[in-house]
């Protein structure tokens, strides 16, 4: 019945069916495979992804509260909840606790990230030993952490000013100052956040070829002049990858705020956040708390597609 | 070409057969045994009242089953039972909350069973049960906040427990000790309900209220606690510590006096040396008496829709609160019975507690006035104590921003 073309590999199949219907209604039952396969995938990704943000949506353009749970039943009042929040004092002090939070710890979490990454390029002993402890932060639950860094921070009897009295420095105010609280949160972010980088920097590094740091020695440069001419631009995309990723998860942490100053002296570590959590959790107030945090899904989906756009341009390249 | 489709069938019933799979459909508990109706009692206590329910539900005739949630979860567990329409038949809530529970219609007011508050209880239990005229809970055992004193350093220092402001201001700047890291005062003014709880005796005492909190009295109990902090009385980092890391500071010697509850005193006579003893918290003149906040749990009756249940349980809800009952509660918790006689009789058999029982009586419900706008009055009392404790604000300029957001 087949008559072998020569012509092509897939000649014998084509000779089999022969006639471009067939092609199609094979095409057809193909692609439905695959759709079947990818349907409970869509089906949880619309009901554990898509329904919240929908419903967060719909509830941020309602008053929602206590009695809602009981009766089901949530007036609508449109941008109010927007309006009540936007006329909220605490609302510009949290957008800027949340600017300064953000940009802190990307800042220092990534320096300190690529330093450490650079150092362990080359091997020494226990190096690997070192880098697995070195992802220790990231490994430990973050309320655990949270709580045992309250505990290290406390002004009076904290094992951190301990430490620096041995030098004769005065107790700090870490938790307690409205100033200095919001830098040890952005510290405390630090330290959690260096694992991160330092294992998808330390990748990043390991997939440049030795060959171009030779020839590039042979040229005479070596030390920071290989690392800006050589290593810079070869991990630029996975820089790109760390930040952005960075910045989304950071955008979102309200465990160690929560944990370490529950937002904070007087509202000083108070960040979007931890005040979505607030107004939905502690105050009951669910249409200003879906407010908030709508802004902040905003926010987030704005980086996140700066890094659909940098991951489509690699592959583009 | 037919096998494909056959394939393509199988293929897609066994996908979604076994994403269909791990659906369960869940069966609801049984209802009644041997003829006596079960009553689940949800609450945030140990199994230390096991026995009081067992008691009370033998007293009425049914079955009880007690749930105990962690105290932090309860509210949002009430919140996801009454949306899935599955609320226990009898309903712990701290005496704060049961207005706002009230207000969604979750509970049926006692009225409907038959059930009023015991004569004698203290004024503060009805108030704070009360929405709308209607009372929906009732709390069998209530406490308060007091000062607790270390027996030892006053006596070294020379100083009798103090009485007035002024007197509490003096006894702790005596007994501080800066260099030792000792000072004469600790209380709680952290950024939570914790915080403005700690805070209230002092607010209303000197005339605060929580309608309005930009006003002279807020504005002196704010300088007041501040001058404590100003003097090295205080430390400043309480405002970072809940009423546990107080108990602790005091336990180990760093603080001279404390506010606290009666819920600390088994803590504090377990631990060995520590010679203790408490009296109400001074007032800003002598001859007040102060308003401290009412603390404790009542007991309340869902709408489950079952009538016959809702009955008993409302008959459950009298018993706990039968001033026998109560001082049987009182053993097991530590707290004062909210019936005065029996909180009497109950300070005879226990010294520890007489300034908790002699506070009560003039105690002050914290919904009294706001009803369930109480959480925001709340919010905006700890932000304005916490605006000037760090020195963000003068007390009257936090009274004032504070107050923008108390509407």
């Amino acid at each position: 019945m087949a008559a072998v073309r020569a012509d092509s590999a897939g000649g014998a199949e084509r000779a089999t069916l022969g006639t471009p219907d067939s092609r199609r209604r094979r095409r057809y039952s193909h692609d439905l495979i695959g759709w079947m396969f990818v349907a409970p995938a869509i089906l949880f990704v619309l009901v554990f992804f898509g329904y919240p943000i929908v419903k967060n949506l719909t509830m941020s353009l309602q008053n929602y509260s206590t009695t809602t749970f009981f009766t089901g039943f949530a007036p609508w009042v449109g941008f109010s909840n927007y309006v009540t929040i936007f006329a909220d004092p605490i609302f510009i002090t949290s957008v800027i606790n949340t600017a300064l939070f953000t940009i802190g710890s990307i800042i220092f979490q990534f320096v300190i990230g690529l330093g450490l990454a650079l150092f362990f390029k080359r091997h020494f002993p226990l190096s690997g030993f070192l880098r697995s402890l070195l992802l220790l932060p990231w490994l430990l639950p973050l309320i655990a952490s949270a709580a045992v860094w309250k505990w290290i921070l406390d002004q009076g009897s904290g094992a951190l000013n301990q430490f620096l009295g041995i030098f004769g420095i005065a107790p700090v105010p870490w938790l307690v100052s409205p100033t200095v609280a919001l830098i040890s949160v952005i510290g405390v972010n630090i330290w959690l956040g260096i694992p991160f980088n330092t294992t998808i920097l330390y990748s990043g590094l390991q997939a440049v070829p030795e060959e171009l740091y030779e020839a590039a020695s042979l040229d005479g440069a070596v030390g920071w002049k290989s690392f800006w001419y050589i290593t810079w631009p070869s991990i630029r995309s996975v820089v790109g990858v760390v930040v952005v990723l960075g910045v989304v998860y950071t955008l979102k942490v309200i465990d160690i705020i929560l944990g370490l100053t529950g937002g904070g002296p007087a509202n000083s570590t108070q960040t979007l956040a931890t005040l979505a959590y607030q107004k939905s959790f502690v105050q009951f107030l669910f249409g200003q708390g879906a407010a908030v945090s709508n802004l902040l899904i905003v926010v987030s989906l704005i980086f996140a597609l700066a890094y659909l756009r940098i991951t489509r341009k690699e592959v583009d390249e | 070409m037919r096998k494909s489709r056959i394939n393509m069938v199988i293929t897609g019933a066994a996908v979604f057969s076994l994403a269909l799979g791990a659906c369960s459909s869940g069966s609801g508990s049984g209802n009644s045994s041997g003829g006596k109706q079960n009553l689940t009692v949800e609450d945030y206590y140990i199994a230390t009242y096991d026995p009081i329910y067992q008691d009370c539900a033998t007293q009425v005739g049914v079955n009880v089953n007690p749930v105990h949630v962690a105290g932090a979860a309860l509210i949002a567990k009430v919140l996801q039972q009454a949306s899935s329409k599955t609320l226990p038949d009898v309903l712990m809530l701290d005496n704060p909350d049961v207005q706002q529970i009230a207000q969604t219609g979750a509970l049926a007011p006692l009225s409907d069973f038959g059930v009023t508050a015991p004569a004698g209880d203290v004024p503060a239990v009805v108030t704070a049960g009360t929405y709308q005229g209607k009372l929906y809970g009732i709390a069998p055992v209530i406490n308060s906040i007091a000062l607790y004193y270390n027996v030892d350093m006053l006596k070294a220092a020379g100083i009798t427990p103090p009485t007035t402001w002024d007197e509490l201001r003096a006894d702790a700047k005596k007994l501080s000790n800066p260099s030792n890291g000792v000072y004469g005062f600790a209380m709680s003014n952290i950024n939570t309900y914790e915080g403005t709880w700690q805070f209230l005796p002092f607010f209303w005492t000197s005339g605060g209220d929580e309608k309005n909190i930009d006003t002279q009295g807020a504005g002196q109990a704010v300088q007041f606690v501040l001058d404590l902090q100003n003097d090295g009385s205080m430390s400043k980092s309480s405002v970072t510590w809940a009423q546990s890391d107080v108990n602790n500071q005091f336990i180990a010697g760093k603080a001279a006096m404390m506010i606290n509850g009666p819920w600390q005193l088994p803590v504090l006579n377990a631990t060995k040396g520590l010679n203790f003893d408490s009296v109400p918290i001074p007032t800003p003149t002598s001859s007040q008496k102060v308003v401290a906040p009412l603390g404790g749990e009542t007991f309340n009756v869902p709408q489950t829709g079952d009538k016959t249940k809702m009955a008993l349980a409302g008959k459950f809800v009298a018993c706990l609160n039968s001033p026998a009952m109560q001082l049987k509660i009182a053993k097991v918790s530590g707290n004062v019975p909210a019936d005065e006689s029996s909180a009497a009789t109950w300070a005879q058999s226990d010294p520890q507690v007489k300034s908790f029982v002699e506070t009560v009586k003039t105690a002050r419900a914290r919904t009294a006035e706001l009803g369930p706008k109480w959480p925001t009055a709340a919010t905006a009392i700890y932000t304005a104590v916490q605006l000037a404790l760090t020195g963000k604000a003068t007390p009257a300029a936090a009274l004032q921003q504070a107050q923008a957001s108390n509407h």
